[in-house]
């Protein structure tokens, strides 16, 4: 029983991440009918502005403490907010009116710009990654141990999608968004400056990637320029299974991957984990197409 | 055409295309109007595709056949060495180590005049410790470079992939430090200067039993590397045989970063020590997390954990725990005491057992050259079997008859962030 706890709360720490990296997947995709696959390498991206910040938020605020990891995170999220903004009038906004095939390659073609870029720049060997947020161990009871890291990223994850359904439900530029995933069109005849929310849209997912690269380097401390890859993946997955576009679906697939695996390492073979969370997807998706929490889509002829 | 107008206009025109879409296919499924010319077109291009295609690999094939033919460098002014290394990738600091190693020895030997009377020439090529590299490069410095002799991988898998490769050319190979048995085994012309799985493997269960005392053990292995599996498999036996008990085994993949399933099933099954014969990232991350879940038996492993990246990934978790490696920079024998002076005067920092063994390496290799007294392929390899206690930074080298090194293991542990030796296990 203690080992069956233990596995869940291992699975959820693991699944929080995913959820985060899915947030940012679902919303660009919720309002631009887009899958940004460079998300994983602003992901990647995130933890190395962290690395990089660390050792100058360090001079200023006395690490590791949660002052300076949450100011670390912060600056890492307006960094990736910049990059995530200058990637979409790049490389995307040239391709609105392209076909969605061209704009998906460019995505793909983007991240491993990324990759590669960061190859060059950071260099290919794993970076070890500093601790900003001193770790306790927040019970052992009866065996079971919980860091307050894992709960760090359960209270992260819950925080940013309590925050993004506000900016989406709540508010104006929310309401420009909503309106443009509804029917740019006619957005764009009411008023809305779509180049903007489509900006702004960006900014907000990787500000949310970086903020789960930060949390990804400090529970996993060994980061290097291809780490965005498999997390990307899976949180891609993630927001697929939760229903893609959907918020609280995307915590909830990344939730249920994370457990998935860990389970799957845990009491059969690490070695069959991914091909068998992916069969549970497989079959999920075949009784709910759209996802957990996704709505059916009625296609207009 | 400005912004404001394209917002508007711009989505329509996308409308429209996806109208045209559909149209489109029915027109190319139904094969009507215009698509004669199309497929013609497609034909063409397929034809012209395929006679390139064939022209490319014609050319690459006599490429490769003719390359190997002509004397690798033998009548040159040089003699050409070819290295490949991980200089970048999840193994990185293996490759460079080997590589600085390898370089300090050609340096050395060119500045006592060369060998055979020419100079060394040492080609270096990265594969990014990826799979698939090896075999590219090594092929690329045996045709396009023509070098006589190949130093390298440190990782068995990527040794693996380029030894058939070096002995298909009959260019003798020289890996430093890959530990798997199975490398030599791809040819006469393989060689390495390190010790094997099975000697390492033993090491380590007599040192598990015996010094530390442990009844139990735990294994927790990459399933994709062949050193770790081999490790573990020799562990395992070693540990059983002399009467330990080993209570639970779990897998993990290169490239993983959350362990924590693994380490909780490894936690109830309560070893007094776990053996994780890994690369150091991965190991790293392991000792984090078995420390955050509570488990505080020592872990262990082989010559994998000796990097400068070990420490940095794993801190404080990796206290007291120990791992098998080829040599000690404590070691106050003036051999090693010279190399450690000379490298330290040259890159700054102390040399690791990669860089000693990348070192003994070509320094193997120049001692059969000389003994040869030729360049030549099958002459070099004959030298190199017969190499027989070759003071080595290493330790004492004799080539075996599956030529392997038989050699001493040392054991170090990690005290206050630093590696610390042990003791010296003899063959």
């Amino acid at each position: 029983m203690t080992e069956f706890l233990q596995q869940l709360i291992n699975g959820l720490a693991f699944g929080s991440i995913l959820a985060l990296i899915a947030l940012g997947y679902t919303m660009v995709y919720g309002i631009l009918r887009f899958i940004n696959f460079a998300h994983g390498d602003v992901f990647m991206l995130g933890a190395f502005a962290g690395f990089y910040l660390a050792p100058k938020i360090a001079a200023v605020l006395p690490t590791p403490s949660v002052a300076s990891g949450l100011a670390v995170m912060f600056m890492a999220m307006l960094i990736c907010a910049a990059i995530g903004v200058v990637i979409e009038r790049f490389a995307y906004r040239p391709l609105r009116r392209s076909p969605k095939l061209t704009v998906l390659i460019t995505a793909i073609g983007v991240s491993l710009f990324l990759e590669y870029t960061g190859q060059l720049v950071f260099g290919a060997a794993p970076k070890s990654f500093p601790p900003l947020i001193p770790v306790y161990p927040i019970a052992h009871l009866g065996g079971l141990s919980i860091t307050s890291n894992q709960v760090i990223v359960l209270a992260v994850t819950g925080l940013l999608l309590v925050a993004l359904r506000f900016i989406v439900l709540k508010t104006k530029i929310g309401m420009a968004m909503r309106a443009l995933s509804f029917n740019p069109e006619a957005a764009a005849l009411m008023g809305v400056n779509t180049d903007i929310v489509i900006s702004f849209t960006f900014a907000l997912g990787s500000a949310l990637a970086a903020a789960a690269g930060i949390l990804f380097a400090i529970n996993y401390p060994a980061i290097d320029p291809l780490m965005g890859i498999l997390p990307g993946l899976k949180a891609f997955f993630a927001a697929v299974l939760g229903g893609i576009g959907n918020l609280p679906g995307a915590v909830l697939g990344g939730l249920i991957i994370g457990t998935t695996e860990t389970f799957v390492s845990g009491y059969i073979s690490s070695t069959y984990r991914d091909a068998i969370a992916f069969s549970i997807l497989i079959l999920i998706l075949l009784i709910k197409p759209s996802g957990l929490l996704g709505r059916k889509e009625i296609e207009k002829v | 055409m400005n912004d404001d107008l394209s917002n508007g206009f711009g989505m329509r025109r996308k409308g429209a295309q996806r109208l045209e879409w559909p149209a489109q296919m029915i027109r190319l499924a139904a094969g009507s109007d215009g698509p004669d010319d199309n497929q013609e077109f497609f034909m063409k291009n397929w034809r012209s595709l395929i006679s390139e295609a064939l022209l490319l690999a014609a050319g690459v094939f006599f490429a490769g056949c003719n390359k190997p033919a002509s004397p690798s460098g033998a009548g040159g002014e040089v003699i050409k060495i070819g290295e490949y290394a991980s200089l970048t990738g999840s193994e990185a600091t293996f490759g460079q180590s080997s590589h600085k190693g390898t370089a300090l020895a050609v340096d050395d030997l060119n500045a006592a005049g060369g060998v055979l009377g020419k100079k060394i020439q040492l080609i270096t090529e990265d594969d990014q410790s990826q799979a698939g590299q090896p075999a590219t490069v090594v092929r690329k410095l045996i045709s396009s470079d023509g070098v006589m002799a190949v130093l390298g991988e440190v990782a068995s898998s990527r040794s693996l992939e380029a030894a058939p490769i070096c002995q298909e050319n009959k260019i003798p190979m020289i890996s430093p430090a890959s530990t798997n048995p199975r490398v030599t085994e791809a040819g006469d012309y393989i060689f390495r200067v390190c010790f094997i799985d099975p000697f390492q493997g033993t090491v380590m269960a007599n040192f598990a039993r015996k010094t530390l005392k442990l009844k139990s053990a735990a294994v927790l292995k990459e399933t994709s590397s062949d050193y770790s599996v081999g490790l573990a498999k020799y562990f395992v036996a070693g540990f059983t045989a002399d009467g330990g008990n080993i209570v639970g085994e779990e897998n993990y993949s290169h490239g993983d970063k959350d362990f924590s399933a693994q380490l909780t099933a490894l936690k109830a099954d309560n070893p007094d020590g776990i053996f994780v014969p890994g690369y150091y990232t991965e190991v790293g991350l392991i000792a984090l997390q078995a420390r955050q879940l509570g488990i505080t038996v020592p872990l262990f492993g082989g010559d994998g954990w000796e990097s400068s990246s070990l420490v940095p990934i794993g801190g404080r978790a990796l206290e007291g725990c120990y791992f098998s490696t080829h040599y000690s920079p404590q070691d106050t024998s003036p051999a090693v005491q010279n190399f450690v002076k000379e490298y330290r005067a040259r890159y700054g920092d102390t040399p690791d057992a990669m860089a000693a063994l990348g070192y003994d390496s070509a320094m193997i290799l120049a001692d059969a050259l000389k003994r040869a007294g030729s360049t030549e392929g099958a002459k070099v390899r004959e030298a190199l079997a017969a190499t027989k206690d070759f003071a080595g930074v290493t330790g004492k080298i004799t080539i075996d008859s599956n030529r392997n090194a038989s050699k001493p293991a040392v054991i170090l542990t990690i005290t206050n962030g630093q590696f610390q030796y042990v003791e010296t296990i003899k063959p």
